[in-house]
Order: C-alpha cells, then structure tokens, then sequence
C-alpha cells in the first residue's frame, strides 16, 4: 500500500531530552485544586472568545445590524405613534434596554449550536479529557457567551446614544448593566446547551432554536409593558427571565421604576439552574 | 515523574514485567444497548512503549479508547491508568493524559500558538511559565515559524502536529492518538510519526494508538494488539505476529502485518465495518485533511 515509503529503521532512543529543548515539557504542571479550578476555566473559555473577536470582527459588526434596525425603524416609529405607555419616557429609550437584551439573547441561543459543532469537530471530546469538570466548561462557556454579549451590549448602547436616548453614564450603574447581560447571556447559553444535550443534532437545534427564540422576545417586556398583555402572556412573561433582565437594564440605564433585587435573584438562580442542568445533559453529547 | 521516565527507558522486551503498565483493562465490557462493542476485554499497555491497538471499523477501538480517555464510564470491569481507576479517579486519570481525537480537533479560528496556550491554561499552566512553554511545544513538532499564523491556513500534517504540541504541554505520561495519520499524503504521514518518535525519546512517554495503516503499525510500534468484535484476538510485537503466521501457514510465503489483520479479522468486513456516523466522521475528516 505504501511500498514507495522509505522502510526506516526503528527509531533509537539516543537523543537526551536536551536533544529536542523540552526541558520544561517534562515537568508536569502543578494543578490547581478546590475553588480555584473554576475561575481558572472561565478565564480560559473567555480569553479564547476575545482572541476569537480579536482575530474577526465580522460577527461583532453584522450581529450589530438587526439590533441597529429594530432600534432605526421599529423604534422610531413607534415613538411618534405613541401606541404603548411607557410611563413618560420617550418609546425609543423605553425599547433600547429591550434590544440590549434581545441582541445578548440571540448570541447566547447560538452556544447550543456551537457546542455541537465543537462536538462533531472533535473540540469537545478533547475539552473533556483536559482536568475541567464538567460544571466548570460550561460555566466557561456560559461566561464566554456573556463577555461576547457584553461586546455586543457596548455597540447597541453606542448606537442608542447616538439616536438620542437618554442614558446613564454613572460606572456603577453600567458595571450593573455588565453584570446583568453577562448573567442574563448565562442563563440563555446554558438554555441552549441544555436542549442541544437533548437533540443532540444541529438541524433539531436550529429548529428548536428559532422557536422558542421569538417566543421568549415577545412574551417578554422588551416591547412593552407586561401591564398591556392579555393574562396568558402575564404569566409567560413572569416566569422568562428575560423579562427580568429588561426589567433590571432599564432601572439601571434609565432610571424607570424598577426591582432591582428580585431581577438579580433571578438572573443568579436561572443561571445556576441552566449551568446544572447544562452540566448535566453534556456527557450525551460526548458519546 | 523522572524516575518513571527513568525505568521505560527499554521499551518493550520485558514489558509485562515493568513496574507499573501504562493502561490496564481487565474483563471490560460495554455494549451500546444491543450491541456488544467491548466484550470482556484485557489489555495492558506497558510504560514507555508504543502500543498500537488494530482492528477494523466497528472492532470496539474507540470505545476502549473512549473509556480510558474517561469519557464513558466503565460499565463492567476495570479501566486503570497508571494505577488510577479511569471510572472514578477521572481527575486524576486526565492529568496524565494527553489525547488527540480522530477529527481535526484544533480551533481554525485562533493561530496555532493561541490553540496550545489554551491547553496550557486548562492544565493549569502557571502564567509564569506558560509562554515559554508553550513556545518549546511548538518548536517540538515544528510549528515554530507557523506559530503566529491562523490554525485555519495549516495544512492537514500541521494541523495533526499542532494538535500534539496541545496534547503535549501538560508533560502527559500517556499520549493517546486516535487515527493520528487518517487522510494525510506519505509525507506528512512520515513527518507526522517522526515528530512522535522524537518527542517519545526525548520524554519517555506511553504511546496508545489506532491506526489502520498496518505499514505504520509495523514500522513505529513496539507492540500491536488486532481487535476484533470486541475482543483481543492476537497480541504481539509485529514481528513475533508475522513470525506465527508464517509458521501456521508454512507455506514458505512471507505474510505481512496486513495478512495477519486478515487472518484475525476474516474477509466478512465489509458486511459489519463500522456505523454510519463512524464512516462520515472519518470521512469528513479525511476530506478536511486533504
């Protein structure tokens, strides 16, 4: 089969590791252990995105255009219609924070696909084999998806600001926005992954991905208040995160009325329910 | 960790005598609902030599591989790695690997030397020492020059290098390499496994591959076991299993590697090799190699 190949003989051990420079190859690193496993891993998975956004900004740009679209053209004229109370605020101001979370929303969804991609290519079998629990490689992810919606977060608010809404530069109040688009991101990404651990196949997940993203948006009190909606959809909204994630970026951005501390508490709990349960379901994708 | 580099330091001849194997499976069995993948399997791999573990497609190879890589439990028997249970010590276990999957595993998006500081940090390489590190794990398999370029501009013997150096970077004891040379031209086959065999005489580590080259099973490995239906059917240095088939056959023919896989596996293959997924991965990967 492969007569043309030159029939070496048996390679001898004669060179001294030396020979090669891998003096620091033959010492294997000392591990970390306990509770410093876990940041390690995410600060892992989070500079491996940043180098990613580094290398290509393509996605940053063209992910920018629908939010930029619903915020243009949505957004404008519905401010002039003044169909919806906003509770005196203009309609473009009371829908930013919405985009905001929307836009992180969608980049998160794309984790489920992305970790059966990683799996087909052979990246995830390879991540299981490195000492990561699995706890902490979808913590990682989870946090990855947050910091690219972060990145994402900064565009839609430049753009907002750029058509005249009215938001709050205090550092603490956007170190908050931060914290909740990273945690609201969590939460969606570790969604996504836990149904991409029940599919198990990027056509299901598509499917499945494209119907329940919508739902999620319009069954939230991203476009208007939860006060309009018939009682079903009441209901639906109180239970979708996402709601609470509008709910806290507009108290912090603009300054609306708001529950900043049951936001919180349920952003921290469904990210940890959606790590759990993310967790859980991610050794059937490894089979 | 230099006293086991120490003692492997003449692989093969005495192996079932050395110390402590490398990997040993005792009476391992898994099955995939009906299917029997693994049945009742024993093998031991000594330290410091190259084992390669034959068979066809669908011989139940990537499931021991899968179950000392502790990626799937161990159902029934006993899967140890250096003495460390691969079903409940899985921590432990990973650490002295280093494992290079079948499919072209490294990121396209990220440059070659980003792809290992990865590994390194998820080894717990400390800051301190990960570039440097990092940097002679590239120099071992060659990338140095390339390091900066884009993982996605390599070419299929790169990329299969640049996977060794992030299996590398962790100092493993155990290098796993599952089809390490699948859909490469000769020449990259060739740089490929003489980056392996400088790197195992400079390290003096455990080598467990699968391969269907037997050409490259005759001439790389101390020792090959040929897997069939689940089982180990024979077992040996190259040599030895092509010195027991010329006896058996006593024809006065020199039968090769190949005749012996043959004669363990029977003509049947083409009726049960391998599954659906297993041939479009394998496949895929080929296609992506090329």
């Amino acid at each position: 089969m492969m007569s043309a190949e030159p029939a070496e003989p048996r390679p001898v051990s004669v060179d001294g590791p030396g020979a090669l420079g891998l003096d620091l190859l033959l010492v294997p690193p000392r591990a970390r252990s306990g509770w410093r496993v876990l940041p390690a891993r995410v600060a892992a998975m989070c500079v491996v995105e940043l180098q990613k956004l580094r290398h290509d900004r393509t996605e940053l740009y063209t992910r920018a255009v629908q939010p930029a679209l619903w915020l243009l053209i949505f957004g404008e004229t519905f401010t002039r219609i003044r169909a919806i109370p906003t509770g005196g605020i203009p309609y473009l101001d009371y829908l930013a924070p919405g985009i905001i979370a929307q836009s992180a929303m969608f980049i998160a969804i794309f984790y489920g696909i992305m970790i059966i991609w990683e799996r087909d290519a052979g990246v995830l079998t390879k991540l299981l084999v490195t000492p990561t629990p699995r706890a902490a490689l979808v913590t990682g992810k989870a946090f990855a998806a947050g910091v690219k919606a972060l990145i994402q977060a900064v565009v839609v608010v430049v753009i907002a600001a750029a058509l005249g809404v009215s938001l709050t530069w205090n550092p603490l109040r956007l170190i908050g926005v931060a914290a909740v688009v990273i945690l609201g991101s969590a939460f969606f990404s570790c969604l996504s992954m836990t149904i991409a651990g029940i599919v198990l196949t990027r056509d299901r997940l598509m499917g499945v991905g494209q119907a329940i993203t919508m739902p999620l948006f319009f069954a939230s009190n991203a476009l208007y208040p939860v006060a309009i909606m018939p009682d079903w959809l009441r209901a639906v909204s109180t239970i979708n995160p996402l709601s609470y994630q509008v709910d806290a970026l507009r108290g912090l951005l603009l300054g609306t009325p708001s529950h900043l501390p049951l936001d919180f508490v349920v952003l921290i709990a469904a990210a940890a329910i959606g790590i759990t349960a993310a967790s859980c379901l991610l050794g059937r994708l490894a089979r | 960790m230099s006293d086991d580099a120490q003692t492997v330091a003449d692989p093969g001849t005495t192996a079932g005598e050395a110390a402590r194997d490398a990997v040993t499976c005792s009476d391992l069995s898994y099955s995939f609902g009906q299917v029997k993948a693994v049945d009742g399997l024993d093998l031991s791999v000594a330290s410091g030599e190259i084992f390669g573990l034959l068979g066809p497609n669908g011989a139940g190879k990537s499931t021991v591989i899968r179950c000392v890589t502790t990626l799937l439990p161990v159902p029934s028997g006993m899967v140890r790695v250096f003495g460390h249970d691969a079903a409940r010590e899985r921590m432990a276990v990973r650490r002295l690997l280093g494992y290079v999957p079948q499919q072209l595993s490294a990121d396209a998006s990220l440059t070659g030397r980003e792809n290992v500081a990865l590994f390194a940090r998820l080894f717990d390489v400390s800051r301190r020492e990960r570039a440097a590190r990092v940097t002679e794990a590239l120099e071992a398999v060659g990338l140095a020059d390339a390091a900066d370029r884009m993982a996605g501009t390599y070419s299929g013997g790169m990329v299969r290098r640049l996977e060794l150096a992030q299996a590398l970077i962790s100092a493993p004891r155990l290098l796993m390499l599952d089809e390490p040379t699948i859909g490469l031209d000769p020449i990259a086959r060739t740089s490929v496994w003489e980056h392996i065999m400088a790197v195992r005489a400079a390290t003096g580590m455990t080598v467990l591959v699968t391969t269907h080259y037997m050409d490259e099973a005759e001439q790389y490995c101390d020792r090959v076991a040929l897997m069939h239906q689940g089982r180990i059917r024979a077992l040996g240095t190259p040599d030895q299993l092509v010195a027991d088939l010329r006896a058996r056959r006593d024809d006065g023919s020199t039968p090769t590697l190949e005749d012996v896989f043959r004669d363990v596996a029977g003509s049947g293959l083409d009726e049960e090799g391998g599954e659906f997924r297993d041939v479009r991965r394998t496949r895929r990967t080929a296609s992506r190699v090329g």
